[in-house]
């Protein structure tokens, strides 16, 4: 009962509050034109301060963020050049987030990289790595080369198409630097560089098997056969040493 | 390119491990070496100890949850790891952050610079056999990673920045703080100076070891001060500027010799400059948010490959960002380490000098070996 009591008094001066204004209403009842009149004053405050809004621009971080679109860069100088010295070359040039890719056929890379790097001054390799499509019909990997001209600070990248077991040439003999990164390439994906000096693991060890960044090796990794304790790894849970070899391919 | 002349004595080359558990390989760095004598006839490094398969996890994360994850790459260095990140997915997604975020990241990353290059001073001077410096650099250090912990509450794995901004306001203080130890800064430079620059050991030790001409060390990919301290005036702040780095005024050190004593001066320098960014970016500091207007779920628009990269302390820090279309995670995040690519001139740097050298010039590099390996 005392509960009820509490409650009550708050609800008193709400409806003393409300009930004048009613009574008001009542007594003036809107006709349907004085309605209309207010929803269209309503509508036009909305759309004048709307309009205000848009005259007044919203600082950029305020904005939705406006994602690159891809671009055709065939008027690009290297492309051009490069297109005119070896015919056939710039199979599909593209602009994104500023940056141009040149597809360029595989078989020909060491050629196009040696133009590029003493005719257009490409003279500093960035990076070197790849990308797996793993059912894409053209070929599963990207191979990527970044490189870095100092006289105007360009970069291009060059995207070469392999398909799996295809190996590609070596660019260690354009630019020193790629030594590391086809070996990286070659242990985290399988692709084989050609004529290079010393292709062997870099990160993971001498003797693993399959190549971890494909996107068919399993993320929470395989059996290598590690036989330090038995107890865990009982012998024949990993692959006969003699396969542990790199030229398995895939994992299972 | 033929090898070191052996020396006089017929003797047989002797092939040794150095590492991977020395303690001036900075990390588990094993280093196969051909020795004659003392003189290094080839040396062979073997890395590999620290791969923990990040760029694998990458592909199997939100963008967001890729961050934490940057940190524990180049592991002295956290929050340039989270700004170059950030730049390049910001570059992808097309945002474009608010000034007071951009000049706190700037602070932020500078801070970092500092404390990077007190560490690489540090064990850099204990390798030659100068152990008083590290007990000035880590005093400061000590008082810079303070000023993280308040900030965003760690002090090594910071997690300090978000896609389209950093994730808290400064604490109240916090500048005032950061101001007086800035202030302060170039007096303790000076200290570290005062006992290494004319130095007649550390000069006999540092002087003509591990030189690299301009044209090899472009020709071998390096970046940061290894490259500028061969006299190559490149710094990604200045070519590709990255937040508000273009309204900043400062120099690029360069050395001349490309010697070991050249690059400990650019780091010296270098700090200079840190902290003449750092006085800029606090009296300028800008009012407004600390964080873009970001949808909650970042997704992608379109398929397609951005690459953006910073000036870490070691280096150019790149990451490369293969994006689906609609997706919300990397397809594939290549990260280029600094520290990885600048590795791979050690066999050229150390062939034919003494094997005490080849500590000098591991500890001129500057690596990291959680970012070599990832």
């Amino acid at each position: 009962m005392s509960d009820d009591k509490e409650i009550t008094p708050p609800e008193t001066p709400e409806t003393e509050d409300v009930s004048p204004e009613q009574a008001a209403g009542e007594k003036q009842p809107l006709s349907d034109e004085e309605k209309a009149a207010k929803v269209a004053e309503a509508k036009a405050r909305a759309a004048a301060k709307k309009a205000a809004e848009d005259a007044e621009p919203k600082p950029p971080w305020e904005e939705k963020p406006a994602p690159p679109v891809h671009e055709d860069a065939a008027d690009d100088p290297d492309a051009a050049a490069l297109e005119t010295e070896i015919p056939g070359s710039v199979m599909a040039a593209d602009r994104y987030a500023g940056d141009v890719t040149l597809s360029v056929p595989a078989g020909r890379i060491v050629e196009i990289c040696e133009f590029l790097k003493n005719e257009r001054a490409y003279t500093f390799l960035v990076d070197l790595t790849a990308v797996d499509w793993l059912e894409r019909e053209e070929g599963r990997f990207d191979v990527i080369y970044w490189m870095h001209r100092f006289d105007d600070s360009n970069r291009l990248r060059l995207r070469a198409i392999v398909a799996d077991e295809q190996p590609i040439a070596s660019v260690v003999e354009v630019w020193r630097t790629a030594n590391w990164m086809e070996r990286e390439v070659y242990d985290l994906f399988g692709i084989v560089f050609e004529g290079h000096p010393g292709l062997e693991r870099i990160l993971t060890w001498e003797g693993f098997n399959g190549h971890p960044l494909r996107k068919d090796f399993p993320l929470e990794g395989i059996d290598t056969g590690a036989a330090i304790y038995p107890d865990v790894y009982p012998p024949g849970g990993g692959p006969p040493p003699e396969e542990t070899e790199e030229s398995e391919g895939g994992a299972p | 390119m033929s090898g070191p002349e052996q020396s006089l004595f017929d003797v047989e080359e002797m092939e040794i491990n150095f590492g991977p558990q020395h303690p001036a390989t900075h990390g588990v760095l094993r280093v196969k070496l051909k020795l004659d004598g003392e003189k290094i006839m080839e040396a062979k490094p073997i890395i590999g100890y620290l791969h923990r398969g990040t760029e694998k996890l990458f592909e199997t994360m939100d963008f967001p949850q890729c961050i934490p994850h940057t940190d524990r790459m180049d592991y002295v260095a956290a929050a340039t790891n989270n700004q170059g990140f950030c730049v390049t997915m910001e570059k992808l997604l097309g945002v474009t952050i608010p000034p007071r975020a951009a000049y706190i990241r700037m602070i932020l990353a500078e801070l970092q610079r500092l404390a990077s290059h007190l560490v690489w001073l540090a064990t850099h001077a204990v390798d030659i056999g100068a152990i008083t410096p590290f007990f000035y650099t880590f005093r400061e250090r000590d008082a810079i990673l303070d000023l993280f912990e308040e900030y965003c509450g760690a002090r090594l794995t910071l997690n300090t920045m978000k896609i389209g901004g950093v994730p808290y306001e400064l604490p109240e203080g916090w500048l005032d703080r950061c101001s007086a130890l800035v202030d302060g800064f170039n007096a303790h430079i000076d200290e570290y100076e005062s006992l290494l620059t004319e130095n007649r050991i550390w000069k006999k030790r540092t002087i003509g070891i591990g030189v690299v001409s301009a044209e090899d060390a472009i020709e071998w990919g390096l970046t940061g001060p290894p490259l500028r301290g061969s006299g190559v005036k490149w710094d990604i702040r200045k070519i590709f500027p990255y937040d508000h780095y273009d309204e900043i005024d400062f120099e690029i050190p360069i050395g001349k010799n490309g010697d070991t004593y050249d690059r400990y001066r650019v780091r010296i320098e270098e700090m200079r400059q840190s902290v003449r960014i750092l006085r800029q970016c606090i009296d300028r500091l800008p009012d407004g948010p600390h964080m873009a207007r970001v949808p909650k779920v970042l997704r992608t628009k379109e398929e397609g490959m951005v690459y953006a990269s910073v000036e870490a302390p070691k280096g150019e820090l790149g990451y490369l960002i293969v994006a689906t279309e609609k997706g919300t995670a990397p397809y594939r995040c290549r990260v280029r380490p600094p520290s990885f690519v600048n590795l791979q001139a050690l066999p050229a740097m150390v062939e034919g000098h003494l094997v005490a050298d080849l500590v000098a010039i591991i500890g001129t590099l500057d690596i990291v070996l959680g970012e070599i390996d990832r």
